[in-house]
């Protein structure tokens, strides 16, 4: 007699996979629900705050008026700087761990160094960036200074991915180029490169917009209070979107609450518009992977 | 002395892996030129091993140790004035499963060509129709060839995978079990162009099993655990094997 001629216990099994299926539902539910509501909040109380003029005017009267065009600038010119120092770097360090590192523990102990370096609290980088780039190097409190900061932040992230989608693509491309008389540069740079493009190009977005919206890298090393012009240098200090809304929402008496909202939102918009690159780009490499 | 009929000589080779897995021991043996020469015997007895140290696919591999020569042409292929790359142009592999590149099916075959330096893309074409007519496929693809080459089907991957070898035109062609994955007719197909092609080049055969071996093989070697047991006239070693070991496989007693 199987178990499948016992009625009760198998409507037992389809009970449990009731419970199962219903736990999980709801407990996934629950991890949604929070993000959910904060963004509809946002949106919510900061869309009458978003005009054309709030998006490209200067902050007036001691920022309770006006638009924040400078911070957003500043968070454009910091990421874009960020992207600068942190992607060859990077992408070079990844494919060296990947395809050329031999397996020895100094290669295994670089491993571990840079997993590490990516839980660092963000404080301690904008400490470091303060101590190297700011006062050792003389670049003053400036872009470059926070920029190359954010960029040492994202620099782990850009490594570790990079290295993991060039190891997700199947050996037998590295065996079957070199068998067909490729070198192993060839082999890397024709084939494994651009398969593992798409991955590398989401891990270096989701690592940008992380360096984008932090505060503490660049709290001491390039962003401002307040600045009444744009930056007309890499040595001048900016605004940025991230330390604005700290500044609007905890230094300025009487501001009014809808620029508060607005400014958060038009970051989030940031964030999100980074997100759903990332997302475009993998789901189209998804479906042309050819294997 | 170089025998001019033997275009590969394997000399007291023996081969470790870091691992310690398959490995080879005092091997010799004479690769006879425009000949079907079968490697074969129960899996793990050293065949893939040689093939990959012939046209040194094992340099991506973990070697611990590496004794013997193997001399192509006369030369030995661990040279360090050797160019490695032409020589796996010289000799090129074709494996138990379909491989073709992430690229399409032209692509696949002009791959090898292009890392060696042609650009003109007139030449490319022509070289890839070329090869497709020699590897029985350009009738089947003619009008896909701008497909992605997994699109295709098996036994037509892996003729596409004999075509991006003679591309190059090596001088010798290795198979590692080539038909392990494909059905009867694909099967039978490859066999075909086997037979047609070794007029011209060298063929290095691991066939996967007895049958294939005995029809195939104009020179045939036995190899068990790492060991060359016996070699010889392809016919002659399946009718009148000399070693009890070689007539036990043959004769299905072990496998």
């Amino acid at each position: 007699m199987s178990a499948f001629d016992d009625q009760s216990q198998l409507r037992g099994a389809h009970l449990q996979e009731r419970i199962g299926n219903t736990a999980l539902w709801t407990l996934s539910l629950i991890t949604v629900l929070p993000i959910l509501g904060i963004v509809i909040f946002i949106i919510y109380k900061g869309i009458p705050g978003i005009s054309w003029e709030f998006l490209t005017s200067m902050p007036s009267n001691g920022m309770r008026e006006g638009g924040i065009l400078p911070a957003i600038i500043g968070t454009f010119l910091l990421t874009l700087g960020c992207f600068l120092f942190a992607v060859p770097l990077g992408i070079a360090a990844g494919i060296y761990m990947a395809d050329y590192a031999a397996d020895t523990p100094m290669t295994r102990a670089i491993r571990i160094a840079i997993i590490s370096l990516a839980g660092v609290p963000s404080v301690v980088y904008g400490l470091f960036g303060l101590g190297l780039f700011v006062i050792f190097f003389q670049m003053g409190v400036s872009i470059l200074a926070a920029a190359m900061t954010l960029a040492i932040m994202t620099l782990p992230v850009v490594i570790s991915t990079t290295e993991e989608s060039l190891r997700t693509v199947p050996n037998a491309f590295r065996v079957v180029s070199i068998s067909l008389g490729a070198t192993r540069w060839q082999t890397i740079r024709r084939i494994i490169m651009k398969e593992g493009m798409p991955g590398i190009l989401t891990g270096v977005i989701l690592g940008l917009e992380r360096a984008a919206v932090e505060t503490a890298p660049i709290l001491f090393t390039g962003a401002a209070f307040y600045l009444p012009t744009l930056p007309t240098s890499p040595l001048d200090p900016t605004m940025a979107l991230p330390y604005h809304i700290y500044v609007i929402s905890t230094q300025v008496p009487g501001m009014p609450l809808t620029i508060q909202y607005a400014t958060v939102l038009v970051m989030l918009t940031f964030v999100l518009i980074m997100n759903i690159v990332a997302t475009i780009i993998r789901s189209r490499a998804r479906a042309k992977r050819q294997w | 002395m170089v025998n001019p009929m033997d275009i590969i000589q394997i000399e007291n080779y023996y081969i470790t892996y870091a691992d310690g897995a398959e490995s080879l021991r005092k091997i010799n043996l004479r690769i006879k030129t425009n000949a079907i020469n079968v490697l074969f015997g129960p899996a793990g007895g050293g065949k893939s091993t040689l093939l990959r140290a012939i046209n040194r696919l094992n340099d991506l591999t973990d070697v611990k140790e590496v004794k013997g020569r193997i001399l192509f042409k006369g030369k030995d292929i661990l040279d360090p004035k050797l160019d490695v790359t032409e020589l796996r142009r010289k000799i090129g592999i074709v494996f138990s499963r379909p491989m073709p590149l992430p690229m399409t099916v032209s692509q696949n075959v002009s791959y090898g060509l292009e890392v060696a330096g042609e650009r003109d893309r007139r030449k490319l074409d022509e070289a890839v129709e070329k090869a497709l007519r020699l590897a029985f496929l350009w009738d089947e693809v003619y009008d896909r060839l701008n497909d992605p080459a997994n699109a295709i089907s098996g036994g037509q991957q892996q003729r596409l995978c004999m075509a991006r070898v003679l591309a190059l035109e090596p001088e010798v062609i290795m198979l590692d079990e080539p038909t392990s994955a494909l059905d009867p007719v694909s099967t039978a197909r490859i066999e075909d162009l086997l037979q047609d092609l070794k007029a011209k080049y060298t063929i290095i055969l691991v066939p996967h099993n007895v049958q294939q071996s005995s029809r195939m093989a104009d020179h045939a070697s036995f190899f068990l655990q790492s060991e060359l047991i016996e070699t010889g006239e392809g016919k002659k070693l399946f009718v009148a094997p000399k070693d009890k070991r070689t007539q036990d496989y043959v004769e299905g007693r072990f496998g």
